[in-house]
């Protein structure tokens, strides 16, 4: 368990918007932003509120797959990018699949609790867009075991998330799980139609439940036991966010208000050559929590809210199970029952999450972050939801390929 | 000879044509898929792409690696299977690049003719001419020992001519495809009675794992799809040079067209219609099929004479339509042929004062993308549609249902001359192979 020797924070939070089919922006046959355009928009957005690039001791930047979506290796070297400032400053890419992001997080905090650095400006980013979804799947795919890659689903981890989805199926009745996979659907669609920069900001539709209600999962077309609305989008995005000491604060200007505390967090690795023990159980997951939040000295209860890692609808469902919301096979029934929705008993995702607000894998974790900061600091706009006194914390989990890499974070306002 | 073995060897005439390059492309990726069946493993398939225009294959290989990508990437799930004992092949992209080189790989482009002596069947597309059709039959058919099989494209000229002018014993049949063919769904198969049935039964086999409609024509010509068309194009003329009588011939080439797109609720106008298929074209048509329709007269002046003036429509190699008719920005129509003067009118310039006296459409009414796509509610649109139409009686109302009631006797004549076998093969054709809402045969303009 971490124990922290130093107080970390976390501030000066921005994304770009989220680009992919939903945005009116998006046309998949006109040129679109590179990933240079999308590090360097958060990069600056981020500095803009700390001051400037004279302030920022290291950079720390989580991608996933540039390499084969962008042909582009060596991310470091875009912090200098951003800020000629940060020319020969230190500066670190992270990578573990879809967890990318919240890896940058987890090394600047530890730059920060090392000592060695005061301010780190994090930032993650991925663009997918480069590709038709039947490559990109391939790209993606190298998020599990290569080995594994030839027997799989030509969309891989759709696949797999199908898999889990069956099992969980067979375990617990289809049309149960569906209601609740469908709740999950529909919250974040009406979550992220409050987030100007989610990808499903100007959805319109009507009754979102009918229409997942339509899409019934047909093995022929997709995968066979989910439909695409139970997928998160495939996105071009990056978010940025400042992490700091209370030294770092103070010589940004920036009020503890402004920021969220780091109180604990925790980070567990599952062997990638195995299969998950139980399809039915997010077993990293439920480590990585309970680490974070004994490394906190809170229980669940304590949680505003949570931005939990939807890559697809089932792992939402999974996830609430997890974290102990719900006892094993009672997820799907506590999502149905509306306890996730921003009005529930503990709202999560509230700007869309990967399903609604959009899922540029590497830059995920980050966008978590400056999701949790803007709640916890009344900075979501319309999104915002009400954090009481008595329940001041919020978490982060992000999860990289088949519950293998897991970052979970937990935070709270910076000044109680 | 089994389907997969008639297969084996195939040519395609005039393969870099327009109707040549979908059908060399459908029948590359059929045969591919039996060539990857585990018991063709080890035989070789070999598709001849045969046209005299070197520029042509060109284009045509190009075209076909394309297209191939693009239905690889769409059966990707598919092809996984059919390659899972293949370890070198892991990822989508290896699995598809595969695949596009496979079938490609069978497809030999050529110019020589004699690629087709060793085919047990040939289609052909070349251009819509007797003698040319005639001189590569008899050529083939003479030095091919394999009394191959000819599955013709002809849109006009009757098979059993083909067949006795190439001496082919009933080895040839109409295999009409709609252009495009990769697209169009609808295939018009046109037997005789010298036709075995192991040819039909294969034609019908081909044509159902092709995914295609097949609606069965007699050999009569124009068959079902022209014998519709090339009637109510001379209708539509007609009707233009009635009303140009006392207005500008584009203004009545304007409210035809109109009448025949908005009014008649179709997906285009007759005029742009003709345009689309080539003014060239739709002459030629005719002239085929004339001779043998001793009680009508199917010819246009107006066609020749815009033939003359280098007015010919079709589109360009890149697919966007070119002028005829009507001028194309966008492939929007902006402007009208006048002949008169040689050139383009603006409709812009007259469009007001031809709706004004056209007269509103019904209240009811809908374009035909909001009609022909609403399923279940289609039928019901266009009842109440039709019903308001009856009820009014303004000038675009009344060309209508003259329009409609044309298209009606058309479709019944089709019947009654023996063209078609029912009344139901007639609308098929105009819905699938038109894209018409619906068929030429219906009860929406009784009078
Ligand atoms: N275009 C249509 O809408 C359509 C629809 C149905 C049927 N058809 C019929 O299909 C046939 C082809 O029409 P198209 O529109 O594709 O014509 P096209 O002009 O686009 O193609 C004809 C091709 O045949 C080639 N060719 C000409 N003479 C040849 C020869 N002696 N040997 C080898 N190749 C030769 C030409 O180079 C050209 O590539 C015609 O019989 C036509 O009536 C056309």
């Amino acid at each position: 368990m971490i124990k922290l020797r130093r107080k970390v924070y976390m501030t000066a939070g921005y994304n770009t918007i989220s680009l992919g089919t939903g945005r009116s922006e998006f046309n998949p046959k006109k040129p679109r932003p590179g990933l240079e355009h999308y590090i360097k928009e958060a990069g600056q957005g981020t500095l803009k509120q700390i001051g400037g690039a004279k302030n920022v001791d290291e950079g720390a930047i989580g991608n996933f797959m540039a390499s084969r979506f962008n042909k582009q290796g060596h991310l470091a070297g875009f912090i200098p990018y951003i800020d000629e400032e940060l020319e020969y400053k230190p500066s670190i890419r992270t990578e573990g699949a879809c967890a990318s992001g919240a890896l940058s997080l987890v090394a600047a905090m530890k730059s920060i609790l090392a000592e060695t650095a005061d301010v780190v400006l994090t930032v993650g980013v991925e663009v997918q867009n480069t590709m038709k979804a039947i490559y990109g799947a391939d790209v993606l795919a190298g998020a599990g075991w290569f080995q594994k890659r030839k027997n799989g689903h030509a969309f891989f981890f759709p696949g797999q998330f199908s898999d889990r989805a069956k099992a969980y199926y067979e375990k617990y009745g289809m049309e149960y799980a569906r209601n609740g996979m469908k709740q999950w659907f529909i919250n974040a669609v009406e979550n992220a139609r409050l987030c100007p920069t989610a990808q499903e900001y100007e959805n319109k539709v009507e009754d979102l439940g009918a229409l997942y209600d339509k899409m019934i999962p047909n093995g022929k077309a997709f995968v066979d036991s989910i439909n695409v609305l139970d997928c998160s989008k495939v996105s071009d995005a990056a978010s940025a966010i400042a992490i700091m000491s209370e030294e770092g604060l103070e010589k940004c200007g920036i009020p503890k208000e402004q920021a969220v505390e780091v109180v604990g967090f925790a980070q567990v690795e599952r062997n990638i050559t195995n299969d998950p023990p139980d399809k039915t159980e997010l077993t990293a997951i439920k480590k990585a929590a309970a680490q974070a939040l004994e490394s906190a000295g809170i229980t669940i209860d304590d949680l505003a809210t949570a931005e939990v890692h939807d890559c697809f609808s089932i792992a939402g469902v999974l996830t609430t199970e997890a974290l102990g919301f719900a006892e094993p096979g009672k997820g799907a029934q506590f999502v149905a029952d509306g306890n996730t929705a921003r009005s529930g008993k503990i709202p999560m995702n509230t700007t869309g999450g990967l399903i609604g607000w959009g899922h540029p894998t590497g830059g995920t974790g980050v966008h978590q972050a400056v999701t949790i900061w803007e709640q916890l600091t009344g900075k979501a706009g319309e999104a915002q939801i009400e954090i009481s006194k008595d329940r001041p914390y919020g978490m982060t989990i992000n999860m990289g390929g088949d519950d293998v890499t897991v970052v979970a974070i937990v935070y709270k306002k910076g000044d109680i | 000879m089994n389907y997969d073995e008639r297969l084996q060897n195939v040519s395609v005439l005039g393969a870099a044509g327009k109707m040549g390059s979908g059908i060399l492309l459908l029948t590359a990726v059929e045969m591919a898929d039996l060539s990857l069946k585990p018991e063709n493993k080890g035989k070789t398939f070999c598709l001849n792409a045969i046209d005299v225009s070197h520029e042509g294959l060109a284009g045509l290989m190009k075209y076909l690696k394309a297209q191939i990508q693009k239905m690889a990437e769409k059966k990707t799930v598919l092809l996984r299977k059919l390659y899972e004992d293949r370890s070198d092949l892991i990822e989508n992209e290896d699995i598809i690049n595969e695949y596009v080189f496979d079938v490609m790989n069978i497809v030999r482009p050529v110019t020589a003719i004699e690629s087709a002596y060793d085919s047990h069947l040939v289609f052909e597309a070349i251009v819509e001419n007797l003698d040319v059709k005639n001189k590569l039959f008899s050529q083939i058919n003479k030095n091919n020992t394999h009394k191959p099989w000819f599955f013709t494209n002809t849109s006009s000229i009757p098979i059993h001519i083909l067949d006795e002018g190439a001496k082919l014993d009933g080895r040839i049949l109409g295999f009409h495809f709609y252009n495009p063919p990769a697209v169009q769904r609808l295939v018009e198969l046109i037997t005789t009675d010298k036709n075995s049935a192991e040819m039909v039964d294969f034609a019908k086999a081909y044509a159902k794992s092709l995914r295609k409609v097949i609606v069965p024509s007699n050999d009569k010509a124009g068959f079902i799809g022209n014998g519709h068309f090339m009637r109510d194009a001379l209708h539509g003329i007609s009707e233009v040079e009635l009303l140009s009588s006392n207005m500008p011939f584009v203004e009545a080439v304007y409210m035809v067209n109109k009448v025949s797109q908005d009014f008649l609720v179709r997906p285009m106008g007759i005029f742009q219609l003709i345009d689309y298929v080539g003014v060239d074209v739709v002459k030629f048509i005719m002239q085929v099929m004339n001779p043998h329709l001793p009680d009508e007269d199917l010819h246009s002046d107006l066609l020749d004479k815009l033939l003359e003036m280098g007015v010919k429509g079709g589109q360009k190699s890149d697919g966007s339509q070119k002028d005829g008719f009507l001028k194309y920005e966008r492939g929007k129509p902006v402007a009208i042929f006048n002949p008169d003067t040689n050139d383009y009118v603006d409709i812009s310039s007259f469009a007001i004062s031809c709706d004004e006296k056209l007269g509103a459409l019904p209240q009811s009414w809908k374009p035909w993308k909001a009609v022909n796509f609403s399923r279940d509610k289609k039928e019901a649109m266009l009842e109440t549609y039709f019903i308001e139409l009856n009820g009014i009686d303004n000038m675009g109302a009344q060309l209508a249902k003259k329009y409609n009631k044309q298209s009606n006797k058309i479709g019944e004549l089709l019947v009654s001359s023996n063209v078609a076998k029912t009344i139901d093969d007639v609308n098929t054709v105009m819905l699938t192979g038109f894209f018409h809402a619906y068929g030429p045969i219906n009860n929406y303009l009784k009078s």
